[in-house]
């Protein structure tokens, strides 16, 4: 999306820029809030037949707001035997690999920070910075606990990787592009979107961004009760806060992947996916689309409880990898044969 | 997959208590949540607890000898007492004086006391009482130490004795009432 698209004027590279960081940052920050509001507090409190923060605004709705400034409050503590670089570095490593992922979400037909040829692709491969992100903040930590959550981080994202990048393929065979537009163009031309014809992916995807997500039940690299809090037992304060923010954002941002891939993007049915009131109603629709997967996501983390570490594993490449790879199998051959 | 459908159970376990939470009188009426949770949103109403909760610990004086038998089986050593020997006057006329413990001092420390009820269990006089009372914090720890006093004053709080079984009348009159 282009400044000039909306005001008519041709702005200077560095305005241009600048405010691309502005929208960045609410495109990230806002369904971030949102999904913490609605589901982390809201939803898992009526889950658990209790009523969640209602202090803080109606209805608490200003609570993470009160979180925010109680986490800038607070010290930023290093451990005295910490790697001091690394420690300080792997939370914005973490949020980076976030940010990076919003560049290629399509959000309507110009509403877009670039249109990569190969988006999808570039996806993946930037999601999976957050490893290197978590492993540093393990390792700086000196602390046995946080060490063996970031190993147990390192080998669970590489392990879920694999399915989620194989079941996006079946996507990819269906649409013929790795570009996210294209891919939302196919679903408009197939008819219906690709959450029916790619149920099995779907499934796979929803099991595997969970894992990605380190949320329950895959959440052994935090889990509490073995290991503290894994990765994030030495962090406090700010560098805490960048860590939580990173993990829903992440959350926020595959959501509107998996919206994208399986849920046809920012397109509404029987509506023409070019005109250009869809550059308005795009983002709209595309966050409603967000919620219902993250729904989805929520809802499982909040059922639950936590995996074995070596159940997970057994999942993911006796169970799952197998599973994508037939999926793409057959999808090939529907494809080739129709 | 033989784990499948305990799973897709689990999943209607929560969304049951989500709408069981939010809808409370049903889909068609407005959603009450705050009336749906089992929660008690504890500052602005109050939880009643049950008759015999275990609160804070009330002095029933009058009972208390000095005998320091709960001092003594304190896990948390936070009673202390303290109390002189004076004469009462004779049960007959023409008698000798008796002899009496008084109290000077019954404290317990409730930032100590862990509320584990020994005392009031060991208290062979039934001086102390369990009160259901919770609402007794302070802004300073050294405030926590209720005295004499103040552990008298929880009495007015302790519930009466449940009403015995039918066929066990008999034994009412052994026990003192608290609020005698």
């Amino acid at each position: 999306m282009t400044l000039a698209h909306f005001l008519a004027v041709n702005p200077p590279y560095w305005v241009e820029t600048l405010t691309k960081i502005g929208i960045g940052l609410v495109a990230v920050l806002l369904p971030t809030g949102a999904l913490v509001y609605l589901f982390l507090f809201k939803m898992m409190s009526f889950m658990q037949s209790r009523l969640g923060p209602m202090e803080a605004g109606p209805y608490g709705q200003l609570q993470l707001l009160a979180e925010f400034g109680k986490f800038l409050q607070k010290e930023d503590i290093f451990p005295s035997k910490a790697d001091r670089f690394v420690f300080a570095a792997a939370p914005f490593v973490v949020l980076v690999s976030t940010f990076m992922l919003v560049l290629v979400l399509p959000a309507g037909p110009d509403t877009h920070f670039i249109d990569l040829n190969t988006g999808i692709y570039f996806a993946m491969a930037v999601s999976s910075i957050s490893v290197i992100g978590i492993l540093m903040a393990g390792w700086g930590s000196a602390s046995k606990y946080s060490l063996l959550g970031g190993i147990r981080a390192a080998g669970q994202l590489i392990a879920y990787e694999l399915p989620l990048v194989l079941s996006v393929v079946g996507v990819v065979i269906m649409a013929g592009t790795l570009n996210m537009k294209g891919i939302v163009a196919a679903q408009a031309d197939f008819g219906v979107w690709f959450i029916i014809p790619q149920f099995l992916g779907f499934l796979i995807f929803l099991v595997a961004i969970q894992a990605e997500l380190t949320q329950p039940p895959f959440d052994m690299p935090v889990a509490e009760s073995e290991l503290v809090t894994g990765y994030l037992t030495e962090y406090s304060g700010i560098r805490f806060l960048l860590f939580f923010i990173g993990e829903f954002a992440t959350a926020a941002v595959f959501s509107a992947i998996g919206a994208t891939l399986f849920l046809g993007g920012w397109t509404i049915p029987f509506v023409d996916a070019n005109a250009e009131i869809m550059d308005y109603i795009g983002p709209l629709v595309l966050a409603g689309k967000m919620i219902l997967i993250a729904f989805l996501i929520f809802w499982f983390r909040i059922t639950y409880p936590r995996f074995r570490e070596d159940q997970l594993q057994r999942l993911a490449w006796k169970f799952l990898i197998p599973l994508s790879l037939f999926n793409i199998v057959v999808t090939a051959i529907f494809k080739v044969v129709f | 997959m033989p784990q499948l459908p305990g799973m897709l159970v689990g999943l209607g376990v929560t969304a049951k208590t989500f709408f069981k939470t939010v809808f409370p009188d049903g889909p068609t009426k407005p959603p009450a949540p705050s009336k749906g949770a089992h929660t008690v949103q504890y500052p602005h109403e109050k939880e009643a607890p049950p008759a015999r909760a275990r609160g804070v610990i009330a002095l029933h004086h009058d009972n208390c000898t000095a005998c320091m038998l709960c001092a003594r089986e304190c896990p948390d050593w936070c009673i202390y007492i303290e109390g002189h020997k004076e004469l009462a006057p004779p049960r007959r006329a023409g008698g000798k004086p008796r002899q009496k413990n008084k109290l000077d001092r019954f404290d317990i420390d409730f930032a100590l006391c862990m509320y584990c009820g020994i005392c009031v269990d060991v208290c062979p006089f039934d001086a102390l009482f369990w009160s259901p009372e919770f609402e007794f914090s302070e802004m300073k720890i050294a405030d926590m130490l209720h005295d004499k006093g103040r552990l008298a004053d929880w009495m007015h709080t302790v519930p009466e004795y449940p009403a015995y079984e039918a066929g066990a009348e008999v034994k009412i009159k052994k026990l003192p009432s608290p609020s005698s």
